[in-house]
């Protein structure tokens, strides 16, 4: 039953939403909005930043890690800065959720053959490889990669890095 | 035509209407100051300290409506207008201000007064350039007073490099338009037809309607819409500290300031209300103190023209996003008329239970000077406020008759402000009286700047209630802290009447109350530099009522012998005279007696 309540609680939480904001591409504007999430306390999970198919214009993904009502506000006032063009949350329609992971494992040759299966069942690829080590590639939704890494765990991680969310909607309407 | 980057963004100002420049000079605006020798359609006021300036900007822009203008130099420059730009941030006030930077080749060189003023005003400002090409001056000045403005107005900062001030190109001035079109930036002017609609059927259902209007009202310029309202439904209104004047403080329908300092009265109507309708009021802590025990009974309708400010503090039952005017214009059309009511009178008891009053005890008093300052003006002056005692106390005695009338500092609390604010002020409007009413301690803060309304001829009067302490941090040490008045105590100050005189002012000391109306009668017939009247009152006043930080109107503190001391001035009516708060109470206590008289006849 605690658990039960506790899990709820923790649920509530830990709500993440992956916001897109589309944004002017001139100098500074990265640190408006950082600014912004730093001086209102808002949580910042994951932010990716990347050209679009407009030069002016620059694609931010965000993942908040904050309730309903305050990403509300952070909605609100990412659109107050004048170089915001667009802020969408991908929660309002269906979308792709992405990120990329390259995990650096202990690869001991007792292991090898286990870590390839691993691999191959999260669609993985070993990118490079040592006497003592693996790097694995893998993309996917952010449950996926946290379930590759738990896996892989057990054989020692030396070093994990992740590109953070992007995403985009499903079929014609874009965000 | 060829012309340099100064010379193009002075051109520009003229063009946006700009009249006056609040500055101080530097290397880094050199070329500026160049092209400002001989200009004669702007005219620069130099100030004494860069704070100054972004004050002086900012009282010129409250007291107008329009767009306020100051220029400092790079580094220390710049930053030493930070204070200033935060003020106006926080307030929601329309200032550009204008900093030199180093040369575009050395920025993140640590170059000689090189300041990242973008990146430190960056929290602080509405939005802010740095101008990389002399090409980008025209678009960018356009562009910076239109956003700071439109909108929810707010100070925008400009920082040029020497090198594109410097540098000379070709450019049309006739090319240059006010018109500016920013993609990305489109507030929201006209407010939903459905929610207005909404608004106006919660208030023909109210029992208990209160108005609670803010600085987004003056802003607006509404404040006819908002006497509209309230006259048209009897419903009360109360104002924030920044929404003072957007009803006549006399009139019947308005209850003063609401809040941690406001009349007890508007927060026990709005505490009590079933419907509160903000209109441009932003919920700020110290209106509402603890929240889940603000308005608890009451429906809201929430006008603002800023979408994150609805549902910031209080979600409301009916969000209007708009600009004032527009909104109440069109609510205007939908809402019926309301008598007076059982709650109306409730209210006008709560005010005769708890007006706001002041001993008459031969001392003199912070709330009397104040009295008499708008008795001697015919409360016409425009009053400029530092913060602290005096500040709560010119809130609660200083009765507005019209919106900026009013110029303070609510939202960062900036002790230093009503100086060069009130010179800001007074550049603007020449022939009126203004006057700032100061501490002690927040005198001292910008006190270099009476030798600005010196070389200008600015005849600022500023009254300074002496308490010798920093009163209103006095106050919260003896309230909260066990009377450990810990590094409060100013007895070793200077002697005002001597400082404004080596200033070039005229200093009066006033001690007793009998003496105050003719230093008064003096202080306003001087027409041509500064006057300092430094008023000597005691220590230990308390600001009431007060609702301490943090705690809801159950907690509110009253003055200790408010009963005592209604019976007291009524009995002396004749030797003082009176405020217009007690002018209503005594009516009202006269048709109260009325009424008690028919029944008992009955
Ligand atoms: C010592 C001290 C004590 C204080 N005590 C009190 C107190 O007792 N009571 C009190 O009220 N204040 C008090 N204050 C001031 C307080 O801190 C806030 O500054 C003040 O309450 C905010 O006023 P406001 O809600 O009117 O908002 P403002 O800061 O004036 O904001 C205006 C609002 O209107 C909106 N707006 C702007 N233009 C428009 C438009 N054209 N149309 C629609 N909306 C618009 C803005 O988006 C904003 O939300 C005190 C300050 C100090 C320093
Ligand atoms: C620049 C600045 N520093 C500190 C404060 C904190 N503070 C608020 S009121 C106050 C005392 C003000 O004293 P004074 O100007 O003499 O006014 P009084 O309260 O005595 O009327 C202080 C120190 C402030 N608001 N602004």
């Amino acid at each position: 039953m605690a658990t039960a309540i506790s899990n709820t609680i923790m649920a509530q939480m830990q709500q993440q939403h992956v916001i897109t904001v589309l944004v002017e591409n001139h100098p500074g504007v990265l640190a408006r909005v950082a600014g912004l999430f730093a001086r209102r306390g808002y949580n910042i999970e994951s932010l990716t930043v990347s050209v679009t198919d407009d030069p002016q214009v620059s694609r931010m993904t965000i993942v908040v890690g904050e309730d309903h009502r305050v990403l509300e506000q952070v909605i609100k006032q990412l659109h107050k800065l004048i170089e915001v063009i667009r802020v969408a949350d991908y929660a309002e329609f269906p979308a792709i959720e992405r990120e990329l992971a390259l995990i650096k494992v202990n690869a001991d040759p007792r292991h090898r053959r286990e870590i390839m299966e691993i691999a191959e069942v999260f669609r993985g690829r070993i990118v490079d490889m040592s006497d003592k080590t693996f790097v694995v590639e893998v993309t996917g939704g952010t449950e996926k990669i946290d379930k590759i890494y738990e896996l892989l765990s057990a054989y020692g991680i030396r070093e994990m890095v992740r590109t953070g969310v992007i995403a985009m909607a499903r079929g014609t309407k874009t965000a | 035509m060829k012309m340099s980057g100064a010379n193009i963004m002075l051109e520009c100002l003229r063009r946006e209407g700009v009249r006056h420049i609040f500055g101080y000079p530097g290397g880094a605006v050199l070329p500026i100051y160049d092209a400002l020798y001989g200009y004669t359609d702007i005219e620069h006021v130099l100030v004494r300290h860069e704070q100054g300036a972004s004050h002086m900007a900012d009282g010129y822009a409250r007291a107008t409506g329009q767009v306020g203008v100051c220029l400092a130099t790079s580094g220390p420059g710049a930053t030493n207008l930070v204070t200033g730009i935060a003020t106006a941030y926080m307030d929601s006030i329309p200032i550009v201000a204008i900093t030199g930077q180093v040369r575009t080749s050395v920025i993140g060189k640590d170059a000689f007064q090189e300041a990242d003023i973008t990146g430190i005003t960056m929290p602080v400002t509405k939005h802010n350039f740095l101008v990389k090409r002399p090409e980008d001056l025209p678009r960018v000045i356009a562009e910076a007073f239109y956003i700071a403005r439109s909108g929810r107005p707010g100070p925008v900062l400009v920082d040029i490099p020497l090198d594109v001030s410097l540098t000379k190109i070709e450019w049309d001035p006739e090319t240059y338009t006010t018109q500016v079109n920013i993609p990305s930036y489109k507030p929201t002017t006209r407010g939903h037809e459905m929610q207005i609609r909404k608004a106006a059927q919660l208030i023909a259902e109210a029992k208990r309607p209160v108005l609670y209007v803010g600085g987004g009202a003056i802003s607006s310029g509404a404040a006819k819409e908002v006497t509209e309202l309230a006259e048209r439904t009897n419903i009360l209104v109360t104002t924030t500290l920044l929404g003072k004047g957007a009803i006549d403080e006399t009139h019947r329908l308005s209850m003063g300031m609401l809040g941690m300092h406001g009349t007890a009265y508007a927060n026990h109507a709005v505490n009590n209300c079933d419907l509160l309708i903000a209109v441009g009021a932003r919920f700020d802590d110290r209106v509402t103190g603890k929240v889940d025990k603000f308005a608890t009974g009451a429906k809201i309708i929430h006008i603002d023209i800023d979408p994150a400010e609805i549902g910031k503090v209080k979600v409301p039952d009916v969000p209007i996003v708009g600009d004032v005017k527009t909104v109440l214009t069109e609510l205007l059309k939908h809402v019926q008329p309301r008598p007076w009511t059982e709650w109306n009178d409730q209210i006008m008891e709560w005010r005769a239970r708890f007006p706001l009053i002041y001993p008459r005890d031969g001392k003199l008093y912070a709330e009397y000077v104040i009295e008499q300052i708008g008795e001697v003006t015919n409360w016409e002056a425009i009053m400029t406020t530092d913060v602290g005692q005096h500040q709560m106390w010119a809130a609660q005695y200083y009765k507005c008759r019209r919106p900026r009338q009013w110029v303070t500092s609510g939202g960062l609390g900036t002790m230093g402000f009503g100086l060069p604010a009130a010179i800001g002020v007074q550049k603007a409007f020449p022939d009126a009286t203004v006057v700032c009413l100061s501490g002690d301690g927040s005198f001292q803060m910008c006190v270099q700047e009476l030798m600005t309304a010196t070389v200008y001829g600015l005849p600022v009067i500023t009254a300074i209630i002496n308490n010798r302490s920093l009163g209103m941090v006095r106050q919260w040490q003896e309230m909260f802290y066990e009377e450990r008045y810990s590094h409060v105590d100013l007895q070793a100050s200077p002697d005002y009447v001597k400082l404004a005189e080596a200033y070039g002012g005229v200093g009066m000391r006033v001690q007793k109350p009998e003496d105050l109306r003719a230093a008064l009668e003096e202080a306003v017939k001087i027409r041509n530099r500064p006057v300092v009247l430094d008023c000597v009152i005691p220590t230990e006043e308390n600001v009431y009522p007060m609702i301490p930080s943090g705690q809801s109107i159950d907690e509110m503190k009253i003055r200790e012998n408010l009963e005592e001391l209604k019976a007291t001035v009524h009995a002396d009516s004749e030797t003082w005279s009176f405020s217009d708060e007690e002018k209503v109470l005594e009516q009202y206590v006269e048709a109260v007696r009325a009424a008690e008289a028919r029944k008992e006849k009955e």
